[in-house]
Parts: structure tokens; C-alpha cells; sequence
């Protein structure tokens, strides 16, 4: 485990909501370190902070206090229009409903993070039709998010947070909206994906089962790392 | 470019909503268009009109005569380089909806005062030349199908022959036309010859209607209509003189000012576009903020997500205010032809092109500033838990 370089790393990070005069500090102190290459489950009961720390590892929230670097990089001392760069270079997001632009085809919903590129119209086509093809729907490039099923959707979810190649996969409950077959046949992609393709993946979910796919889990209660890292 | 399928989709997410707005605006800006080329028709006349060209005309008011002995001394006023007089002659052909202006006037002085007229140079030599000759207006001879070499018989409602006939006759010998589309409305007329028509007409012999004065320097436009004034002052026939923008001014306000009219019903009529799109606009955003909030997770900064929204705004204006202009440029050749010539040409000019340009990009910023503030404020995290 040591000889593998540490990702993620996160240093007594703490996240304090303000409601009006209430003060709601969803993470106390939260130490994690997750290695280039992890599968890591982030699991807990609801209202644990567990989407909370799955927002902050991809930058899309920052902490009230500590540090999280992700690749040598502070993320927690980017600025808003730093961090969106960050993101869009760095990190893929798959959420539990899909989040597709439903006005869009498949194959332009893929494209869209690399609008954010220099790549030529052509070269997104082409790369938008490959990571189609990685999450077997190829067919249904033309197809806008109405016309696809719940399970294709969330491979066209997944081939868009893959299309330009991050690090690190963030994925919040990729399977709460999927029965159990569909839901097995995205986690077994996103396995893949981290198996064969190397990336690093961050996922929330309360299903044990899906936990199942991770290399180890992580348990979240009240804002606070109930006990060490567990091997899946 | 690169955004504008992403554009395009935001815009007809929701077709029939879209397709109405947009068919507001294309009749917004295609009302704009045909009420502009009204109010530049009839202020053609200010338009064209040369600084340099002054008007004298009898004091109190253009239907008195004054001498035509007038020129002459006029031309003795330093600072002058030309003078043409001209006189009413009030015509009518074939019947009586058929009116249009006829102007006696001395061929070449009065030609050589308005060189933005294009005319063949055999036409201004034969019109110089024949004393029952006359010159008609492009348009004019067009409706009429006037062909030069013919006949041209015009009744009089002022002028009886020493006959005591109204009817009169003259030989078209050339045709006018002018380049400048706002110009050419100032040619639907004929002219015809001065030396004949005062000779051939029964009374007022020895008078004109009023003087066409030119300048060498606009600057003392001013200094040398007061001088014209002093020539006749506490004569019988006391003259005023004015620059011609002011004179054609003041003769198309007499009709109303088309001007204002035209702009109160614009203003209307915009503000009414104003509130709609700008609601349907918000409503668009409001609906789609998970989604910008989506575009946001994927690295779209904040500016970009703001400008994004504003630039669906403009597209939608460009798209409705081009096809509302193209409208009205379309409609035009078939409106001209059903006034028949009796109204100044109507077309969409440059400058309207420009004033639809600039109403278009406030129209898109004032209904596309708001919502993109609003995406521009966006947190992630609560727009994608629906907070």
C-alpha cells in the first residue's frame, strides 16, 4: 500500500452549514488519505456527511477548515473560477440521477466537458464516440436522454465523466435509481474503469451490496470517520 | 461557435414556447422595420436635403406669389452662387386621384441646383430646349407608363390657359431619377417649362412661387437668408428664407409628426416584447438551473455559465429581429407597388438596420442580464439538491 502514491488526501477538514443564525457542522475533523488507483466506498446513514466529503474531494464545495489535496494540489485554496478549471481537467462526476442535459443527444452530452478543450469539433466527436463505445452504447449516440432507459442513461453519465480522461471518479449513489441488475451491470463498469483503466474512484452509496465493488470502505456517522478503512 | 449547439438546445428545450416568443419578436422588429421606412419616407425630403440649398418663399405663406423679377436681385446677395425659381402648378391626369406635383421652372437653373438627380444628358439638353417640354420622375412615368417622345396632357386646378382652358399639353422629352433611395422619393414629379407655362397661362404672369437658393458656404446659411430678407423688406412682397431640411421639415409636420407617432408606437411596442421575453426567459433559467448547475460540476466557470444564458438571450433576438427585418425588407417591393408612386419609395436603409441592431442587443441584455446574474450566483451543491 505504501509503494502507491496517495491521491487524495484529506487533513481534519471540517464543513459547517449556516441556516439563517443556526450552525450545522456536518464534518468534524475528517483525516482520509485515498491512493492513486482506489475504489474507495464512502458509507453511512443519512445525514452522515458522507455526500458532503464526496463534494469537497471533487470540488464542487469547500471546506470551512483543513486541508485536501488531491495530486499535490490544495484544492481548498483555489478560487471559484481555479477550482472549475480544476474539476473540468481533473475530475468525473456521476450522480444518482444521471444529471444528462435532457435537450441533448447522448453523444452531445458526452462532448460537453470537452467544450471546455481546444480539441476541434471532430476530434470531441471522435472522443465522445470512444467513451460511448467503452460504456457500450455507441448505438445510441443519437439518442436524447428520454429515449434511453435508467440504467443506459447512467452509462451515458458515466462515458461523459470519463470522456476527458480525469484522475479521479466521483460517483454519489450511481445506483439508487437502478434495480439491482442494471445497478450491477454500471457497477461492474465503473469496476473496469477503475481496474483496467486506472482511475481512482470516490463513491457514496448506503447499498451494502454496491460497497461490495469497492476496493475498501470508508464509514461515515454524525460527521465523523466511525473507524479506519475496511478492505471490501 | 463551439457553444452553439449547446445554445440552440437550451433555447427550443421547450419548442412551442420558444416559437411563440420568437414570433413576437419577428413581429416586433418587422412592425419596426415598415414603420421606420414610413417615418424615413416622409422625412426623405429633410434628408435629402443639401445644406447648402436655401427656400425663399413669400413671407407668410408659400401660396403667395412673388416677382420674378426677384432673382435677379437675389443673385446680386454675396455669398449666392445660384438661384431657380419654381411655381405650383397644381395637376391632375386622367381624373382626379391621379394628382401629383408639377413645377414650372427654368430647366437648367433649376436642375443645376439639384445635382443628386440622375438625368441623361440628351434629356436636360431637349428639356433646356423645347418650351412645351417636360421632365417626369422615374417612378412616376413608371406608373403612368409614360414613354419620352409622347404627348403629355395634365389638367390644371389653379393655372387656366388665356384660353380659359385647365387643360394643358406637353411634350415629355426626359426622365428623372436619383441613385439615393431616400432622393428618389423627392422625384415623383414633373417639371416643366417656365418660359411657355407663363407665357400660355391667363393670369399671374410675371410671378413665381418661390426661390431655390444656393450657397457657397453652408456656414453662412444663416447670415445670407437674413440679407434676402432685408433686400424686400416692407416691399409688397415681403420674402422668408430658411434652410430647405428646415422648410421640408416643417411642410411634412404639416401632414403630423410621423416621427413621434412612429416612435410612441415602437416604444409600445418593444416594452410589450420587453416584459414578455424577459418573463419567458426567466422562466427558461429557472427551469434549467440543475442543469446549469450540472454545466458548473463539469468546470464551466462562472462566467462562462453566465455568459452562456446572455447569449441565449441575444440569439434569440438575432434570430427574431433578422427574420422580423428580412420581413419587412420583403414586404417592401410588394408595398411600393400597391401605393401605386403616390407614396415616397419605402425601403429599409442602413440606418435602420443599425437602430434595429442596437434595439436588439438592450432588448437581449435587459431580459438575458437578470436570469444570468442568477446562474452567475449559482452554488452547486444547493442547485443540484434542489435547494
Amino acid at each position: 500500500m505504501s509503494a502507491v502514491a496517495t491521491l487524495v488526501e484529506i487533513r481534519g477538514v471540517t464543513k459547517v452549514y449556516r441556516r439563517g443564525r443556526e450552525r450545522i457542522e456536518v464534518l468534524h475533523g475528517i483525516d482520509l488519505d485515498i491512493p492513486s488507483g482506489d475504489f474507495v466506498a464512502l458509507m453511512g446513514p443519512s445525514g452522515s456527511g458522507k455526500t458532503t466529503l464526496l463534494n469537497l474531494i471533487g470540488g464542487l464545495d469547500t471546506p470551512t477548515g483543513g486541508s485536501i489535496t488531491v495530486g499535490e494540489r490544495r484544492i481548498d485554496q483555489l478560487s471559484g473560477g481555479e477550482l472549475a478549471a480544476w474539476r473540468a481537467g481533473h475530475v468525473g462526476f456521476v450522480f444518482q440521477f444521471y444529471n444528462l442535459l435532457p435537450a441533448l443527444s447522448a453523444q452531445r452530452n458526452v462532448e460537453l466537458p470537452l467544450l471546455l478543450t481546444d480539441l476541434s469539433a471532430a476530434e470531441r466527436r471522435r472522443r465522445a464516440r470512444i467513451a460511448l463505445t467503452l460504456v457500450g452504447l455507441d448505438d445510441r449516440a443519437r439518442h436524447k436522454p428520454r429515449e434511453l432507459s435508467g440504467g443506459q442513461e447512467q452509462r451515458v453519465a458515466i462515458a461523459r465523466a470519463i470522456v476527458s480522461d480525469p484522475t479521479l471518479l466521483v460517483c454519489d449513489e450511481p445506483t439508487g435509481d437502478l434495480d439491482r441488475a442494471t445497478a450491477d451491470e454500471v457497477l461492474r463498469l465503473v469496476q473496469m474503469l477503475n481496474r483496467e483503466h486506472g482511475k481512482t474512484v470516490v463513491m457514496v452509496t448506503h447499498d451494502p451490496k454496491a460497497a461490495e465493488y469497492a476496493r475498501r470502505r470508508v464509514h461515515l456517522d454524525k460527521g465523523t470517520m466511525t473507524a479506519e478503512p475496511v478492505p471490501a | 461557435m463551439r457553444y452553439l449547439p449547446l445554445l440552440w438546445a437550451g433555447l427550443f428545450r421547450k419548442k412551442t414556447r420558444t416559437i411563440l416568443t420568437l414570433l413576437s419578436i419577428v413581429v416586433a422588429f418587422a412592425l419596426f422595420g415598415l414603420l421606420q421606412a414610413v417615418q424615413v419616407a416622409f422625412e426623405s425630403g429633410a434628408d435629402a436635403a443639401d445644406a447648402k440649398r436655401l427656400l425663399t418663399t413669400a413671407r407668410y405663406s408659400i401660396i403667395e406669389p412673388l416677382p420674378m423679377s426677384y432673382l435677379r436681385r437675389i443673385e446680386q446677395v454675396p455669398g449666392v452662387v445660384g438661384v431657380a425659381s419654381a411655381d405650383w402648378f397644381g395637376a391632375k391626369y386622367q381624373n382626379e386621384s391621379n394628382a401629383f406635383p408639377v413645377f414650372a421652372v427654368d430647366p437648367a437653373r433649376y436642375l443645376d441646383m439639384y445635382p443628386e438627380f440622375t438625368i441623361a444628358h440628351a434629356h436636360r439638353e431637349a428639356f433646356a430646349r423645347t418650351r412645351t417640354g417636360a421632365m417626369a420622375g422615374k417612378r412616376l412615368a413608371d406608373r403612368f407608363g409614360w414613354k419620352v417622345g409622347q404627348k403629355l396632357p395634365i389638367s390644371s386646378e389653379i393655372h387656366p390657359k388665356t384660353d380659359g382652358s385647365m387643360s394643358w399639353e406637353f411634350d415629355l422629352v426626359g426622365i428623372l431619377d436619383a441613385d439615393d433611395p431616400a432622393v428618389r422619393g423627392n422625384t415623383d414629379m414633373v417639371l416643366i417649362n417656365v418660359a411657355y407655362f407663363d407665357e400660355a397661362r391667363q393670369s399671374g404672369r410675371g410671378k413665381t412661387g418661390w426661390y431655390i437658393v444656393r450657397v457657397a458656404d453652408s456656414t453662412q446659411a444663416r447670415a445670407i437668408s437674413a440679407s434676402i430678407e432685408g433686400l424686400f423688406m416692407n416691399s409688397a412682397d415681403e420674402t422668408k428664407t430658411q434652410p430647405e431640411k428646415e422648410f421640408a421639415l416643417g411642410f411634412a409636420k404639416q401632414i403630423g409628426d410621423i416621427g413621434a407617432l412612429v416612435t410612441r408606437i415602437l416604444i409600445a411596442v418593444f416594452f410589450t416584447i420587453l416584459i414578455l421575453t424577459g418573463n419567458t426567459m426567466a422562466q427558461s433559467i429557472r427551469e434549467r438551473i440543475p442543469e446549469l448547475a450540472i454545466l458548473k460540476t463539469l468546470g464551466f466557470s462562472d462566467g462562462k455559465v453566465t455568459a452562456l444564458v446572455l447569449a441565449e438571450a441575444v440569439l434569440l433576438l438575432v434570430l427574431g429581429g433578422g427574420i422580423g427585418m428580412g420581413a419587412a425588407v420583403a414586404a417592401m417591393p410588394a408595398l411600393n407597388g400597391s401605393t401605386g408612386g403616390r407614396f415616397p419609395p419605402l425601403f429599409v436603409g442602413a440606418d435602420t438596420w443599425l437602430l434595429a441592431a442596437t434595439i436588439a442587443a438592450l432588448v437581449a441584455l435587459a431580459i438575458g442580464l437578470p436570469p444570468a446574474l442568477r446562474a452567475n450566483r449559482l452554488k452547486i451543491v444547493d442547485a443540484l439538491s434542489g435547494h
